[in-house]
């Protein structure tokens, strides 16, 4: 593998101008959470290096951007809170509330509220993040975890770690409409943007159910297996789909790979490379590259989406956890100016 | 797969109210026995339980009142073997508490109830003890026949293998959270008879190859005078060859403990121990045998040569630490100090695996029905997240769970076994062990 990532390193200039073939790509600035270090790394995403890194609170973990892009929105776990940069200028701005230990947080597609799910209180908490105020509080399993939104903002799917379920909240009123029983240790809940299905990783079980929304049924699981691995060292835990949702991405942690799966037939179709315990995956918002944050080898790895092949590693903090691209191109002043 | 559509109650609502009426009940009328018994909601808080002083009567929680009637209830039977007896370990630090073993059956009643709410199935934990096995085995199986099919034991080797005779026939499974030793795996095991407790043989192989990965690998080994100290030393002894570390000496540490405290202590200790370790040949470790911890508490910084202390002092083998935040554990660690009122020790989590083992299956197969769960917990698809990191499963061969072991100090784990190079054909973590072409358990094979 290091050979690999060696090699991928050396190409990777080379590469980069031949994957995003088609325009001139945009730089955008790209956004790793380091949970031990307790920093966010700023990523050129043109010049595929760090050009800036931030000072946060203790242990940021789940990180995401505001939906105007303005604001990066951050767990700051060992603070029970949350913490809100200035996404250009990468100025603290201010801390939001959550209950305690706070991991993931998603936004309303609305842009507000936000929820956060407590992994120590078995809680997600509704959060204003205008006002910075709490507005509800709804009850879930054990060591809620992941959280996805449905595209039309209706539905709210929390997955808590030891309950095993993928639970479907509305929005309006909070109610639990239904609870899906899915493998040990759900970790991450992703829609389809065209709302047609919801996936559920499990990071111990190994799978990657995918549940309907409309009636909350069983569509397929997806199941894993790559030659020199054990089974259980294959952890899924973050998914993302390509643009047209034909594709989906699947970080295997231990298993040092991602896995890219036909979305429309969940067959997988190849195990890409990367580096040492994957946890969460983020696009550009062109959809042309993807980065994954490697939580024990301190790097983050670039893969060219149209040719599914990694092309550079990038150093990071420690422990990089969660990973955003900010919405709107750096302006060429900036570029690499903040250093 | 079917699904709770029902309106939920929110998780606040669901708990039990702090101070629920306690109703006293004797099941025993033998009071110098210091027999009793509960039938306990495990939402209910600790503070029940441990209220009572020893030999006191039972208390009775009534939780059943609250679920309604389409909910399914399972209830589960701990079986405590008192040994007041025994002598406490050296360090104050270390005294067992009252609940030891139990309070993690009780977070994992908690635990599967979470999920339960959302399934309609609720889970209890009724609970005997005594210092008397035979009387713990005659009860255990009339509530067995009374329909009662989880039995989870804190139990030395020979009652609990005598309890799984005493059941044999029956649809109970028997789950040992406290017996390390080999032959209830081995040759003595018994069909109807899981262990979540770590076996010695494992605990030394995980200790072992930590020590092959740090190439110490010439031992001295000091071995207590109990035949527990001896059991282990045999099981370091194996591992030793096992994983190509050398015994260059062994000596025996003939001690009579006496009193735990007293006011003095340390002068005579500080000269006893380098005498004890004098003239010993080139090592790079010393082992200590003491599962009791009467001594070996006392060689760390006191032996003739400055060389680390491992074994079952210094840098020890355990299935559980109250330091450990890996894998998810913190959450998981507050639960229970939320619960219990204090820390995390090996056989409370060995008891949470088995209640969980127990609540997995059910959630599962949607089912409270004991024979179908027995069956599907033997199946190779039955598998249990546990923070450690990947999914535990039992070994097919002797209801062996199979798990990672930490090494850690009094403080903090220091590493994670199996070490990485130590390869297997299915699944490293039965390089911890004895493995299946090595077992002589028979009872298993059909």
């Amino acid at each position: 593998m290091t050979l690999l990532k060696h090699t991928a390193a050396v190409a990777a200039l080379s590469l980069t101008s031949l994957a995003l073939g088609s325009g001139p790509a945009a730089a955008y600035k790209v956004f790793i959470s380091n949970e031990k270090e307790n920093t966010i790394t700023v990523i050129d995403s043109e010049k595929l290096e760090v050009v800036h890194t931030i000072k946060t609170g203790n242990r940021p973990r789940g990180i995401i951007l505001s939906k105007d892009g303005k604001w990066v929105i951050v767990c700051t776990s060992d603070d029970n809170r949350m913490q809100v940069y200035d996404a250009e200028t990468f100025k603290y701005v201010k801390d939001l509330p959550s209950g305690p230990d706070p991991e993931l947080p998603i936004l309303h597609t609305s842009g507000n509220p936000l929820y956060v799910s407590n992994e120590d209180d078995n809680l997600v908490t509704v959060v204003d993040i205008q006002k910075g105020t709490i507005i509800t509080d709804v009850p879930v399993g054990v060591e809620p975890e992941g959280m996805g939104m449905s595209p039309d903002g209706t539905m709210l799917v929390n997955t808590s770690e030891t309950t095993n379920m993928a639970h479907f909240i509305s929005t309006d009123g909070y109610k639990n409409i239904d609870n899906v029983l899915v493998d040990s240790r759900p970790r991450v809940a992703e829609f389809k943007s065209d709302g047609s299905e919801v996936w559920v990783s499990a990071e111990i079980g190994g799978t990657v159910t995918v549940i309907d929304p409309k009636d909350r049924k069983i569509k397929g699981k997806i199941t894993f297996e790559i030659q020199g691995i054990t089974k259980d060292a294959i952890q899924p835990v973050g998914v993302r789909f390509t643009q047209d949702n034909s594709k989906a991405f699947v970080a295997l942690g231990p298993a040092n790979r991602v896995a890219v799966i036909d979305a429309k037939t969940y067959k997988v179709e190849k195990y890409i490379l990367v580096g040492q315990r994957v946890w969460n995956l983020g696009f550009t918002p062109d959809y042309k590259l993807l980065f994954t944050t490697n939580g024990t080898s301190n790097d983050v790895t670039v893969i060219d989406v149209a040719s599914e092949k990694p092309i550079k590693s990038i150093k990071t903090g420690r422990y990089p956890w969660g990973v955003v691209s900010g919405l709107t191109p750096m302006k060429a002043a900036e570029n690499g100016a903040a250093k | 797969m079917p699904q709770a559509t029902s309106p939920v109650p929110p998780a606040r609502m669901v708990r039990a109210p702090r101070k629920a009426p306690l109703h006293p009940r004797r099941v025993f009328g033998h009071k110098s026995l210091g027999l009793f018994a509960l039938v306990a909601s495990l939402l209910a808080p600790a503070a029940v339980w441990a209220g009572g002083p020893p030999g006191v009567a039972p208390a009775e929680t009534a939780p059943a009142a609250e679920a309604p009637a389409d909910v399914k209830t399972l209830t589960m039977l701990m079986v405590r073997q008192l040994r007041p007896d025994r002598l406490p370990p050296l360090s104050l630090l270390d005294l067992p508490p009252k609940d030891d073993g139990l309070a993690g059956a009780r977070l994992a009643i908690d635990d599967n109830n979470t999920t339960g709410r959302f399934l309609k199935q609720n889970f209890t934990l009724e609970l005997i003890e005594s210092e008397d096995p035979a009387d713990l085995i005659a009860e255990t199986k009339k509530r067995v026949e009374g329909g009662l099919g989880f039995i989870i034991t804190d139990l030395d080797a020979k009652p609990t293998i005598d309890l799984a005779d005493a059941l044999k026939g029956l649809d109970a499974v028997i789950f040992n959270t406290s017996a390390p030793d080999e032959n209830i795996r081995e040759e003595d095991c018994r069909a109807n008879l899981k262990h979540t407790a770590p076996s010695r043989a494992m605990l030394s192989d995980a200790l072992s190859q930590y020590l092959a990965w740090k190439r110490w690998g010439n031992w001295v080994l000091v071995t207590g005078p109990t035949p527990e100290d001896k059991a282990f030393a045999e099981a370091l002894r194996r591992s030793a060859q096992r994983f190509g570390m050398k015994i260059v000496e062994e000596r025996e540490f003939k001690y009579d403990p006496g009193s735990r405290r007293s006011d003095g202590g340390f002068e005579q200790i500080q000269q006893q121990i380098p005498t004890f370790t004098q003239k010993l040949p080139a090592h790079d470790v010393l082992v200590v045998s003491d599962e009791g911890e009467l001594f070996g508490e006392y060689f760390p910084y006191r032996t003739w040569d400055a060389k680390p202390v491992v074994g079952t002092a210094g840098l020890f083998p355990t299935s559980w630490h109250p330091a450990i935040e890996l894998w998810g554990g913190t959450q998981f660690q507050n639960r229970f100090q939320r619960l219990a009122n204090r820390t995390m020790r090996p056989l409370d989590y060995n008891a949470w695996i088995a209640v969980r083992s127990i609540g997995e299956a059910a959630t599962r197969k949607q089912s409270v029905d004991r024979k179908a769960l027995i069956e599907y917990m033997l199946s190779p698809e039955f598998e249990i997240a546990a923070f450690k990191g990947r999914r535990l499963t039992y070994r097919a061969w002797n209801g062996q769970l199979r798990q990672p072991l930490v090494l850690a100090t009094g403080k903090m784990h220091v590493t994670v076994s199996p070490q990485p190079g130590f390869l297997h054909q299915f699944t490293e973590l039965d390089t911890l062990g004895i493995d299946r072409p090595e077992t002589k358990c028979r009872a298993y094979q059909k």
